[in-house]
């Protein structure tokens, strides 16, 4: 344990408000020499920006920075960096045609570049970072990528070194040999903060950490005198008891039957799926937590036929096998999507709200039978949509650009929904939107479900979740655990399932147990 | 250093506003460059701009001019809509010619009613094989199909010479390069007497109205608009990929056929090595100053080829080199992206706040 002197970076009541939501909220935080330090917290409470804050990316609304004990302003990160503040971003910022030298050098741009190699083959040796300086970045692995951005932080002799979920993209032999460099690191008083929502390899790893929860620090622990269960409590917090407003209607038939399903990622990002099984029926809405990039995305592109048949498994919509059918041979089957993505995927920004109408409704609603548009049918489905659903515009003639993010919404879930479908496949239903937008949507989707349709939701948000669901899985690692009904788990015991692997054996024991 | 930062608004009338400044520019450009040429820049303009539509037969040329300029404009903006940069119109539209043309080639004593609708059809089919395999090798392999639709510009330019100085050579013509002249059944009726604007000229102005009612009446024209502007949008509303790429450059390979093989049948023919002035790239400006809309490509297509007669006259009349021609679509195009580029953009000037990453 490091000894509690001075410490090396302080933050004071730090503020950042961004338009529509407060990102921090008068924060406190000390880090001192020769500490790793864990930043914890889910998705969207605040610790992105707080890093930013402190590398110079952004500047606080309010609050104070103090570096070595003297007040700071930090203005950019070449700042950031001559303090000795030193950052790896979650994505990397390498050429892929380039040499790791030379990527090096980049960032170097006054070395001499023999001295440079020799340098860096130093250090990356002292630290235990493997690498050779004349390979090309595009034939690398995420970990050997992750190692030159790691070496460059440390030529410029940082005090601090800030990493941002750093092992999302490792292998766990790689996730080993980088805790052993950060603890070499640690030994010569150099501080890292490590921003992570990995339980496990908080507890592992670091010396100290401060937990954040919408925007405000709730708390400040030893992770290694805490157990992942109480970690997860903290992060997540108490939730409030939502009150259901719908009674578990008598199960209908099998909407959406997933088997065995295994893909590919087409992303460079991208999270393969593996062995996924699940099925939901008429009448009920199955809930998919989970932490973003975990293979949601994969799994809505799978489910709604936009990225082509998988490599195994099978999808059955209504009781019809579905797996090599495209989007609207399985909307002609009687599902809709509502995908993440809504500007540019569930809607055309330059495209007027008729347009957008059309632009998945079409199948269903027999806008173009013979491949001609009723453009006044599309019209006056596009007016029932802004009526039913109280979206906010001047008409529909407007363009989607010119809707705000819960009206557009309420747009995008209403044209879905207004096509009487028996299957909802949604992601992030109420993400970024207002409350208002957010309960009519949620109200939409029970009302739905009330009259009999299949509903899944995947989404990030645990509160939606459990406001929704009657069955609640989680996705971890393109691996999805067993469903168990929402009335047996708590929040927390969902939080410990975030962030493991399912394997089959795990899910037989459970389903055993 | 200046950044360029997206407009959060663009209005409708500047994306019709810079097409006409840009042609306004080009003629203030124009009289600069005749001036240093020493010549009388409003005599100069006058008989490039304004002179081919003061005559009869000045008009009739730049409807002959204009015909596969729109013809060919109006295909590549299909592509262009979509995202599918077909740049090798010149090869199908002479892929077209050699179809189309190679039956009255081998038919040259047919005086049958159906030579030149088989003319016609064929011409199109010889563009659509054309760009038929950027398509295919675009679809099977990702092959870059601006390359290739671009190198078969080369390919389809010397099959065109190897067949008129060999195989179908003129047996009676001295040598020369070129086929026999096409038969009256192969050929486009005249309209006038004395002027050489003939049928194909009318059927080419059926063309935009046509591809009007596509673009904004069907499916297939939703499709296309919606795979240039958003494809992940595109692929959400379960429009394939592949079957885009196919149709539009099909689309553009067929109506550079159409083009070529009119342009063989009406104004020339006969086949021979020059049956084009450029047209498949000068289309290319023809779209875009056109906004890749049916009706504004019609226009645009009329006002190019003003500049091409204009062009000619200049040279007879004025004793302006040929190349003057080359150089005003060269600004044109010039002046256009620059509007279009601050119609989307604004200039920012550095600030002490910029965030550096």
């Amino acid at each position: 344990m490091p000894i509690p002197d001075s410490p090396l970076l302080s933050l004071t009541g730090i503020r950042k408000v961004f338009p529509g939501c407060i990102a921090n909220d008068a924060i406190d935080l000390d880090v001192q020499p020769g500490e790793i330090h864990a930043l914890l917290g889910e998705n969207g409470a605040g610790k992105s920006t707080l890093v930013k804050i402190i590398y110079g990316v952004l500047r606080p609304d309010q609050g104070d920075i103090h570096w070595n004990g003297d007040l700071v302003q930090i203005a950019n990160p070449a700042q950031a960096r001559e303090f000795g503040i030193g950052m790896v971003f979650q994505h990397f910022s390498l050429f892929e045609a380039l040499t790791t030298l030379e990527n090096v050098a980049l960032a170097l741009p006054r070395e001499d570049h023999d001295k440079l190699r020799a340098r860096l083959v130093e250090t990356a040796d002292a630290y235990g970072l493997a690498l050779q300086p004349d390979r090309h970045v595009h034939e690398l692995s995420m970990g050997e990528r992750q190692r030159i951005e790691i070496v460059r932080c440390l030529l410029q002799d940082p005090q601090l070194l800030i990493l941002d979920e750093p092992t999302s993209v490792l292998t766990p032999q790689e996730t080993e040999t980088l805790f052993e460099t950060l603890r070499k690191l640690a030994a010569e008083r150099r501080a890292i903060l490590y921003i992570s929502h990995k339980l496990e390899e908080v507890r592992s790893l670091c010396d100290k950490a401060t937990i954040l929860r919408n925007g405000r620090r709730v708390d400040d622990c030893i992770p290694s005198a805490e157990t992942a269960r109480s970690l997860a409590e903290k992060m997540i917090g108490k939730r409030v008891e939502s009150v259901r407003k719908r009674a578990t209607t008598q199960q209908g038939n099998i909407g959406l039957q997933v088997s065995s399903l295994t893909t590919h990622s087409h992303q460079p990002h991208g999270m393969d799926l593996s062995d996924i099984d699940f099925a939901v029926r008429g009448g009920e809405i199955l809930g998919i937590a989970g932490i973003a990039g975990n293979g949601q995305i994969e799994l809505m592109d799978a489910l709604s036929g936009e990225t082509g048949a998988p490599l195994g498994g099978t999808i059955e919509i209504l009781g019809t096998d579905a797996t090599h059918l495209n989007p609207n041979e399985r909307r002609d089957l009687g599902a809709v999507f509502v995908p993440e993505e809504r500007i540019g995927q569930a809607a055309v920004a330059d495209m007027t709200l008729v347009e957008n109408s059309f632009l998945t409704a079409s199948t269903r609603m027999k806008f173009s039978p013979n491949g001609l548009i009723d453009w006044n049918a599309v019209g006056s489905f596009a007016d029932n949509i802004v009526r039913d659903f109280d979206v906010r515009t001047t008409g529909v003639s407007a363009l989607a650009s010119s809707l705000s993010g819960g009206n557009l919404q309420k747009f995008i879930v209403g044209r879905e929904m207004l096509q009487e479908p028996q299957l909802l496949i949604v992601s992030q239903p109420t993400w970024g939107v207002d409350a208002g937008a957010a309960a009519a949507i949620h109200e939409e989707i029970q009302r739905l479900v009330s009259a009999g349709a299949a509903v899944l939701v995947i989404s990030q948000d645990l509160d939606e979740i459990f406001l929704l669901s009657d069955r609640i899985a989680v996705i971890s690692q393109g691996t999805l655990s067993s469903a168990t009904p929402a009335n047996d788990v708590t929040p927390e015991d969902i939080g410990l399932l975030m962030g493991v692997r399912h394997t089959q054996q795990e899910k037989t024991k459970y389903a055993a147990a | 250093m200046l950044r360029l930062e997206p407009r959060s608004t663009q209005s409708l009338s500047a994306a019709w506003l810079s097409p006409m400044l840009a042609l306004v520019l080009t003629a203030v450009t124009g009289g600069i460059i005749f001036l240093a040429m020493g010549k009388d820049p409003a005599t100069a303009l006058y008989i490039y701009f304004v002179e081919p539509l003061t005559s009869s037969s000045g008009l009739s040329e730049v409807a002959v001019k204009a015909g596969p300029l729109v013809l060919i404009g109006i295909g590549l903006s299909f592509g262009f809509r979509a995202g599918i940069w077909n740049i090798g119109a010149e090869g199908q539209y002479i892929a077209g010619a050699i179809a189309g043309g190679g039956l009255a080639v081998f038919w040259y004593e047919s005086t049958s009613a159906f030579l030149l609708p088989a003319m016609l059809l064929t011409g199109i089919l010889g563009g659509m094989a054309w760009a038929a395999i950027p398509a295919l090798l675009k679809t099977r392999f990702n092959a870059n199909e601006i390359l290739v639709s671009l190198m078969l510009v080369y390919v389809a330019e010397l099959l065109l010479v190897h067949l008129v100085q060999g195989p179908w050579r003129n047996p009676m013509g001295w040598g020369f390069p070129g086929t026999r002249v096409f038969p009256d059944a192969a050929t486009m009726p005249l309209l006038f007497t004395g002027k050489r604007v003939h049928l194909g000229t009318v059927l080419t102005l059926a063309v935009p109205f046509i591809a009007w009612f596509l673009l904004a009446r069907t499916r297939f024209g939703f499709r296309i608009k919606l795979f240039g502007s958003a494809p992940l949008a595109a692929r959400h509303a379960g429009v394939q990929s592949n079957r885009i790429i196919w149709q539009s450059l099909l689309i553009g390979g067929g109506l550079a056929g159409l083009a070529g093989v009119i342009e063989a049948a009406g104004t020339i023919g006969q086949l021979m090595p020059d049956i084009s002035p450029g047209y498949g790239f000068t289309a290319i400006i023809v779209a875009f100053l056109g906004r890749l809309h049916p009706v504004g490509v019609l226009l645009a297509g009329i006002a190019i080829a003003v500049t091409y007669i204009g062009g000619e006259s200049a040279q007879i009349s004025a004793g302006l080199p040929k190349a003057v021609t080359g150089l005003f679509q060269g600004i044109i195009l010039f002046y256009l992206l620059t509007f279009d580029l601050f119609t989307r953009y604004k200039i920012v000037l550095p600030s002490r706040q910029t965030v550096q990453q």
